[in-house]
């Protein structure tokens, strides 16, 4: 287990603000936030590579705050792979054994394990340089595996590869984690891998933790503004909540639970959104009618804004339903969604 | 044939003229000597003993660039810190000091006018007339050469590579012997070259600190001031026979590094 404790760091220009996160032992734990909010300086202060202001960094009960990084026992692997670029791939891949003073017997078997689960025998003898950035990235989880870390730290694994490769790697850390008993910790900005892979998950923003907590609650049920925005829940709206209902600029919208007192607004993903032609009955509890005034591409989906009264809905729409549909600004429509999609925060 | 520019040929006369300019005096210098001459030269034990110690000299100098300039150079290379642009510029003063004021100025503190120079009398340690002097002399005005070359050298090795290797259970100086130096030695060899270059071919501050023991350049310019052109010429040619060696030393190794990024 991982436990962060009041963590504050101060850089040049940056701070990390009163950090506490809880990561179980063999989790995968995803860091999210927007560019710059500090998650990388999070990584490599567990890693031991930043020094702390203030507070406390435990990996299984052991305060290591003071522990240099070599002594930590934590794995690492950056987006760049990082591969030193004057040794073959099995040097990279054995460099830490001699550190830790495993026998060359276990660190053989350890080796043929890794060589796998990642399947990268038939690249033992080259030199990094020659090497695909899917392979790259294998033989980087290779080296930081190899020496049983008791926690990998990932930055952006899987930002620097083509799409083919991403898949390949997201595949392998799936396989991985299953397969040792590592806990992982990785930072993204993309939402596909934290779903994909993440058990838990916290969004860090502006150098605090806005939101901590099951992946998909983090998705589904952010608890402030800024986590909304920031997991792409793009219906955000101001609301008065009365009698198991919320009222948006005078459209009435039933939701499901009770909201807590100081809740203020209403959040819908945009997937939850349905959009159809305005003379079919609506099966959602929740359905508007109004006007569509944009669609704009996001290359396998459209986001299709919806005019209902003052109030514009933002849906996601695939390329079928649009062509199904026949969807064209000005067209009348109905936009529908179930109570239990709208979160209030 | 396409026309030329005006610009090409006024191009094409400017390059020729610095080409001729830089070769020409060279390839006067070289073919003024004959060979027996040279043989001669070579076998007069003031002129071989000047070079030796030209060589022994900018070779220590390098030295000790490299034992205390490479930490510098790390360090400068990677942290950053208020005052940093401050502190490089200081590294860079020996650039722009006037070669005799060197010598003024390191005769200044080393003598017995001066707290250390009086500790360094205590030790035993004579500066003026001394090889001592020229070494340090010498170290003065090439150290920036190594500290610049040494700092690119560490800046173009990824601290993320110092990073990894630090969590696979690699301490600093593994990490230092085991990753940078192994990505970076080519550029520490290229600024020892530097710096041994720009030291093997300083006259104005040794000749200040040390008429004698007697270097190339000044053993150069006394045989000019006392026998005239003719003299000299034997003792220059073998001076820059020397210098050639280091610079073709310096383009192998500054293309194959080109080469390899």
């Amino acid at each position: 287990m991982i436990r962060i404790v009041d963590l504050s760091i101060r850089l040049l220009d940056f701070r990390l603000k009163n950090i506490h996160l809880e990561i179980q032992e063999n989790e995968f734990f995803m860091l999210m936030g927007p560019t710059g909010a500090g998650k990388t300086v999070l990584l490599e202060a567990v890693a031991g590579l930043i020094p702390a202001e203030r507070g406390k960094v435990l990996i299984h009960g052991e305060d290591v705050t003071r522990l240099p990084s070599e002594k930590r026992r934590v794995g690492l692997v950056y987006q760049d792979h990082a591969l030193f670029p004057h040794l073959k791939v099995l040097e990279n891949i054995t460099y830490g054994l001699r550190f830790h003073g495993i026998p060359k017997e276990e660190g053989e078997k350890r080796l043929r394990r890794l060589i796998e689960l990642l399947d990268i025998g038939h690249l033992m003898g080259r030199l990094p340089v020659n090497l695909s950035g899917g392979e790259k990235q294998r033989v980087a989880l290779a080296r930081a595996l190899i020496v049983r870390p008791r926690v990998l730290l990932l930055d952006e694994p899987l930002s620097a590869l083509d799409p083919g490769f991403r898949e390949e790697i997201r595949n392998a850390l799936k396989n991985l984690h299953e397969n040792t008993d590592t806990t992982f910790l990785m930072v993204t900005h993309d939402f596909g891998e934290a779903l994909a892979l993440a058990d838990r998950g916290a969004v860090i923003d502006n150098g605090a933790i806005g939101q901590v907590g099951d992946i998909h609650e983090i998705f589904q049920r952010p608890c402030s503004c800024s986590v909304a925005d920031f997991v792409g829940m793009k219906n955000l709206f101001e609301a008065r909540f009365q009698d198991g209902a919320a009222e948006v600029c005078g459209i009435r919208m039933r939701i499901n639970e009770a909201p807590e007192k100081h809740h203020r607004y209403v959040a819908i993903r945009p997937e939850d959104i349905t959009v159809a032609r305005s003379f079919l009955p609506s099966t959602h509890e929740n359905a508007f009618t109004g006007v569509v005034t944009s669609i704009t591409s996001q290359g396998f989906t459209y986001e299709v804004h919806v005019k209902a009264g003052t109030v514009t809905f933002k849906a996601l729409v695939t390329k079928k339903s649009l062509v199904d549909l026949g969807l064209r600004e000005g067209l009348d429509v109905l936009v529908s969604f179930d109570r239990v999609s709208v979160h209030s925060l | 044939m396409r026309k030329k520019d005006p610009f090409f040929w006024f191009t094409l006369a400017c390059g020729t003229f610095i080409v001729g300019y830089i070769l020409l005096p060279l390839i006067e210098l070289i073919t003024s000597s004959s060979v027996s001459d040279l043989w001669n030269s070579i076998k007069d034990k003031d002129v071989a003993a000047s070079i030796r110690l030209s060589v022994y000299t900018a070779g220590s100098a390098a030295v000790i660039s490299f034992l205390f300039g490479t930490p510098l150079a790390f360090f400068l290379a990677r942290y950053d810190f208020k005052g940093k642009r401050f502190l490089e510029a200081v590294i860079d003063l020996p650039i722009v000091i006037p070669h005799p004021v060197v010598g003024i100025a390191i005769l200044g503190i080393a003598g017995k006018n001066h707290w250390i120079g009086q500790i360094i009398s205590e030790l035993g340690i004579r500066v003026l007339g001394s090889v001592t002097g020229i070494i340090a002399v010498l170290t003065f005005v090439g150290i920036p050469f190594y500290i610049h070359s040494a700092k690119n050298g560490f800046e173009a090795v990824s601290p993320r590579l110092e990073k990894v290797s630090r969590s696979l259970g690699a301490s600093m100086s593994s990490t230092f012997l085991r990753i940078t130096f192994p990505l970076a030695w080519r550029s520490m060899l290229i600024g020892i070259i530097m710096c041994s270059a720009r030291a093997i071919s300083e006259f104005g501050a040794v000749v200040v600190v040390a008429y004698h023991p007697m270097t190339a350049p000044v053993l150069i310019y006394e045989r000019f001031e006392g026998y005239g052109l003719k003299y000299s010429q034997p003792v220059a040619v073998w001076l820059v026979l020397v210098c050639l060696t280091l610079f073709f030393a310096l383009r192998i190794l500054t293309l194959r590094k080109a080469k390899e990024t």
